[in-house]
């Protein structure tokens, strides 16, 4: 048994033993090690976010612009691809640094103007803001979720892909497989494919609203809801397994990392 | 004015975001890319935001003194370290705000989430009584999928695989297109100007 000497191994052991403190009952060394992470939290992004997208999306592109003010709209495009100047306009096979500043300042000075929120007197110019950030936002997720979210999973329920091959989930084979030979695993085989169709269409007819769930839509929905109360109670049982885990992960910290109890 | 400048950007570019996407023009693809790279960077000042509404609240508290101030100070001084060691000791591997990442950040998210695994047990033992046909459906699958991961029994594991494959999808399937065609159908709404509740009142 060997305590390890490693002072972040303490701060780490020290913050684990506060939270888990709050088993017992709430109290202040909960409360300190809550308030520690979060204050933690917003300052890891705080300085994230400056190193990953202000410093080289923003500041650099703009000392560099600024320095090289003087510079042809054709020699500042080849040193703006040399420097791997972000941000800037591309589409400007020949632009000049003077184009360049006022490319970045555009979004920066819609950046500001969220900051306006603050001031009632003029909080009404961070709707501009607003209005860039979810008209573009909504412009550009528009077919992107009608690709990803709709149309590929349609394909999924209809189909499926096994390497190069594209193989219907509804399969004549399958079914041909389990009369000729009967058993457990090739009954599973045929039915899956069709259960995963009706399942889709079965929750998809629970979440219409349209029309009042009786008869044909309404047996739908009630098989709609069976289906989602297996896929809840297996999205449970995988959480459950992963806090478990987790709790496995600090106590082999605690006993191994810190105490030394464990090798 | 106020109202009109707004919807026509949101509608220009919404319409321009949502088209260019079928446009493969070069030049239309490159402007796309700008309109990305300005996303990324107001929101990197959407961020600021957050970061001013997080040192009033806690300002507030700790100038008002109220009930339990200092814990607000503690997360106000958790802040400030964390932030400055970030911007100007810089985030590489060997910096120090990685160290406290690895051993403050990281060890107090793990061990709050790890928490859960306590609650969670009695929060199942109230909700997974099979009072109910639907109920026991939720039951059965969530001891199947926990006994199926950590149980050496061929069955198990095999019934384990079925019930992620094929009912579960089904139901993740029937939820991720109906989440889709809520998103396409808000997004069109803030597009047009239907939706407008982000311009506030006035």
């Amino acid at each position: 048994m060997e305590i390890s000497t490693d002072i972040w191994v303490w701060i780490a052991a020290i913050f684990t033993l506060f939270i888990y403190s709050f088993l017992y009952k709430d109290n202040p060394l909960y409360k300190f090690a809550e308030h520690v992470m979060v204050g933690l939290s917003t300052g890891y992004y705080t300085a994230i976010v400056f190193h990953t997208v202000i410093v080289p999306d923003f500041w650099e592109p703009l000392v560099h612009s600024i320095s090289k003010f003087t510079m042809s709209p054709a020699e500042f495009s080849s040193y703006a691809i040399a420097n791997e100047l972000t941000t800037l306009p591309t589409v400007l096979q020949d632009f000049s640094p003077v184009v360049a500043i006022i490319m970045l300042l555009i979004p920066a000075l819609l950046g500001l103007m969220l900051f306006t929120r603050f001031i009632p007197k003029i909080s009404w110019l961070s709707r501009f803001s607003l209005a860039f950030i979810l008209g573009a936002g909504s412009g550009l997720a528009i077919p992107n979720s009608f690709q990803t979210r709709i149309l590929e999973q349609l394909r999924g329920t209809i189909v499926e892909d096994q390497g190069s091959i594209v193989v219907p989930l509804f399969s004549i084979d399958a079914w041909r497989d389990f009369f000729s030979a009967p058993g457990i695993g090739t009954f599973f085989e045929a039915v899956s494919g069709p259960l995963l169709i009706i399942g889709t269409l079965c929750v998809l007819a629970y979440f219409f609203f349209s029309k009042e769930h009786k008869g044909v839509l309404g047996g739908a929905a009630k098989a709609g809801i069976w289906f989602l109360m297996i896929g809840f109670g297996a999205s449970f049982g995988y959480t459950v397994m992963a806090r478990v885990s987790l709790l496995i992960g600090r106590m082999q910290f605690l006993l191994t990392d810190w105490l030394g109890i464990i090798d | 004015m106020r109202r009109q400048i707004p919807l026509a950007i949101a509608l220009v570019a919404g319409l321009f975001g949502a088209l260019s996407y079928f446009i493969q023009d070069p030049t239309v693809q490159d402007i796309r890319e700008q309109l990305l790279a300005w996303l990324r960077l107001i929101g990197a000042f959407a961020i600021g935001i957050g970061i001013v509404s997080f040192l009033r609240n806690h300002g507030k508290k700790v100038t008002r003194q109220v009930s339990g101030w200092a814990f607000n100070a503690v997360a106000i001084a958790s802040f400030l370290a964390m932030s400055t060691i970030g911007l100007f000791g810089g985030i590489s591997d060997s910096s120090l705000f990685r160290k406290m990442f690895d051993f403050a950040q990281v060890p107090m998210e793990a061990t709050m989430f790890s928490l859960l695994a306590f609650f969670i047990a009695s929060a199942a033992f109230r909700a997974f009584r099979a009072r109910t046909k639907e109920a026991t459906l939720l039951l059965l699958a969530a001891v199947v999928v926990m006994l199926g991961r950590v149980a050496n029994i061929d069955w198990l594991s095999q019934a384990t695989e079925w019930i992620l494959a094929v009912p579960n999808t089904a139901a993740a399937r029937g939820i991720t297109i109906g989440v889709g065609l809520g998103i396409v159908a808000t997004a069109l709404k803030i597009v047009l100007g239907i939706e407008r509740s982000y311009l506030g009142g006035e």
